[in-house]
């Protein structure tokens, strides 16, 4: 289709601020847009409103603060931030964690993932006009916070395992409510999709809407979703299977077009995928302990803490940041909420990184948002930032 | 066709750019190569293209000070994934901090674009020939680049959390 802009010097374009704080971009991102009519011709993007220097926070802190700042990044799926964490130190340190403790991990990463999905496709119903499947949907990302509140007791913010392990083992209500949450939230997930998928109004909206080629989302370094919605099956979970992700059998959901429907039924054919791991480790859990024999990283309990010598000395040790770690550099990546995240880091043996780097994925793809919009309307451009899950803390670092 | 290993993708790059490959190390799984700074581009198209390697993805860019390397005190680092063999490695090309010049690799990469803003806005790398070299989640004002290490995290002069024996 030919480019409807007239040339620069004919026209007179509208500037208009989209952001840094409007409610359809779910998050502070500010896009200065160049308007012909309600065509839009160029963007200007600013980015950096949230940003907190992780980065350099993280050159102070011990190995085991660091989740925390892990969580902040993308607060919509954050125990698979903490947990790539944990795995990027234990592949520092070289240890191999048990069996039981790595499908627990799956089982979370996996709900936190569904967590993450659930947002991100309701708000493309909310930002299309259907507020209706954004609240039946709602309410389950409150049961997987339930389930989180069981293993971690928090919600949102999670700081979910411990380098070495879990902190505790699922107690039996964590169980249970996996349990109910997998047998009930099917229904709802299907009613959702009835109401979207082949809903003519809604594919009007999203069929064609914000596209972009496989040769191009490679090129700017997609991964994800956004990524596969391409037609690029490429998911870290496979490629590189990390905490026994090569015992299940799921399948990699992928596109053809790359546009906003593609991205969406990516995310919810994923969500059945998940569901599917999260079935199969649990059915197959194993028995064994929830940790590996890492006293040196790995927080005691706390009931051991009170009454044993050593358990004391080490949490100390931990607690104080003590411990000498290896002397090296490693890459590890784990397949987050919105692709391939990445941790840099950089040690020289002292008690914090040396150097530790993000790979945000959000960060890198944000970038072709602008080519991705060119020369569709004003309303379309809401759409595309909703569908591409942009999280303003994992844009910002 | 031979199999890709580490050792073959070293030595193929040792027989392309000889001399300019300086060191290089194999950590956790992943080889690592230092080349000269000059080749910065030169050695990421090459993987790239190269019919047996195909490193066709840029995972990540960052760059790391290491202020006691006098003379090469700012390290950048390339990482690059293979989605046809599946390998991936790291380059790493030295600059000196008084000149902190290295080319753009946004002619091979869009990704690199705002990468590359941020190790300005964070290390002031200068990479030349860039589209819009600026700064990106700092604001423009800052007159320094923080990540460098001489910038501590906390005021050095605060006491109130110095103890006698655990320092600080």
């Amino acid at each position: 289709m030919e480019n409807p802009v007239a040339p620069d010097l004919l026209k007179d374009y509208t500037t208009l601020n989209l952001g840094p704080t409007h409610p359809a971009t779910h998050g502070i991102f500010q896009n200065v847009l160049k308007l012909d009519g309600e065509v839009i011709v160029d963007t200007e993007q600013t980015v950096g409103y949230i940003h907190r220097a992780f980065e350099k926070i993280a050159e102070r802190r011990p190995f085991y603060q660091v989740t925390t700042l892990t969580d902040r990044m993308n607060y919509c799926s954050s125990p698979i931030n903490n947990i790539g964490w944990h795995m990027t130190v234990e592949k520092l340190i070289q240890v191999e964690i048990p069996k039981r403790a790595q499908y627990i991990r799956v089982i979370i990463m996996e709900l936190a993932r569904i967590a993450d999905h659930i947002i991100c496709n309701a708000v493309i119903g909310v930002d299309t006009g259907a507020l209706t499947g954004f609240t039946y949907m709602f309410q389950w990302r409150e049961k997987i916070y339930d389930i989180y509140e069981q293993i971690c007791g928090a919600r949102l913010t999670t700081n979910i395992g411990r380098i070495g392990g879990m902190e505790r083992d699922l107690n039996e209500t964590a169980i249970r409510l996996i349990n109910e949450f997998l047998r009930d939230f099917p229904k709802v997930f299907g009613q959702f999709r009835s109401l979207l998928e082949r809903n003519r109004i809604f594919m009007d909206r999203v069929i064609g809407t914000g596209p972009i080629s496989a040769e191009r989302a490679l090129n700017y370094g997609f991964t994800g979703p956004n990524l596969r919605a391409a037609g690029v099956d490429y998911d870290v979970r496979v490629m590189n299977p990390y905490s026994s992700y090569q015992d299940f059998d799921f399948n990699i959901p992928i596109g053809t077009s790359g546009d906003t429907y593609d991205r969406f039924m990516v995310r919810n054919e994923e969500m059945v995928e998940s569901m599917k791991i999260i079935r199969q480790a649990l059915d197959n859990l194993p028995e064994g302990r929830h940790f590996a024999d890492v006293p040196e990283f790995y927080l005691p309990p706390k009931e051991d803490v009170y009454t044993k010598m050593e358990a004391l000395i080490w949490h100390f040790k931990i607690v104080m940041g003590e411990q000498d770690v290896p002397i090296g550099e490693v890459y590890h990546s784990v397949e987050g909420g919105n692709g391939e995240l990445g941790y840099y880091l950089v040690s020289d043996g002292g008690r914090a990184a040396y150097r530790l780097h993000f790979r945000r994925p959000c960060f890198i793809y944000y970038q072709a948002y602008p080519e991705m919009i060119k020369g569709s309307m004003l309303s379309d451009a809401i759409l595309t930032m909703s569908s591409m899950n942009v999280i303003a803390g994992e844009l910002d670092g | 066709m031979a199999e890709i290993t580490n050792t073959y993708i070293f030595e193929k790059l040792q027989q392309h750019f000889g001399a300019d490959v300086l060191a290089s190390e194999e950590s956790y799984g992943m080889l690592s190569v230092t080349l000269n700074n000059e080749r910065n581009v030169d050695a990421i198209k090459f993987l790239r293209d190269d019919s047996e390697l195909q490193f066709n993805f840029l995972t990540d860019l960052c760059a790391v000070h290491y202020p006691d390397n006098v003379g090469n005190e700012l390290c950048m680092v390339y990482h690059m994934h293979s989605f046809y063999t599946n390998l991936r490695i790291r380059l790493k090309f030295f600059i000196p901090i008084s000149h902190p010049h290295i080319a753009t690799i946004t002619v091979l990469y869009e990704a690199a674009n705002w990468q590359e803003r941020e190790t300005f806005d964070f290390y002031g790398v200068i990479f030349d020939g860039h589209p819009n070299l600026k700064r990106i989640v700092n604001v423009d004002e800052m007159d320094y680049f923080p990540l460098r290490r001489e910038y501590p995290l906390e005021d050095s002069t605060r006491n109130d959390k110095a103890d006698e024996y655990f320092g600080r």
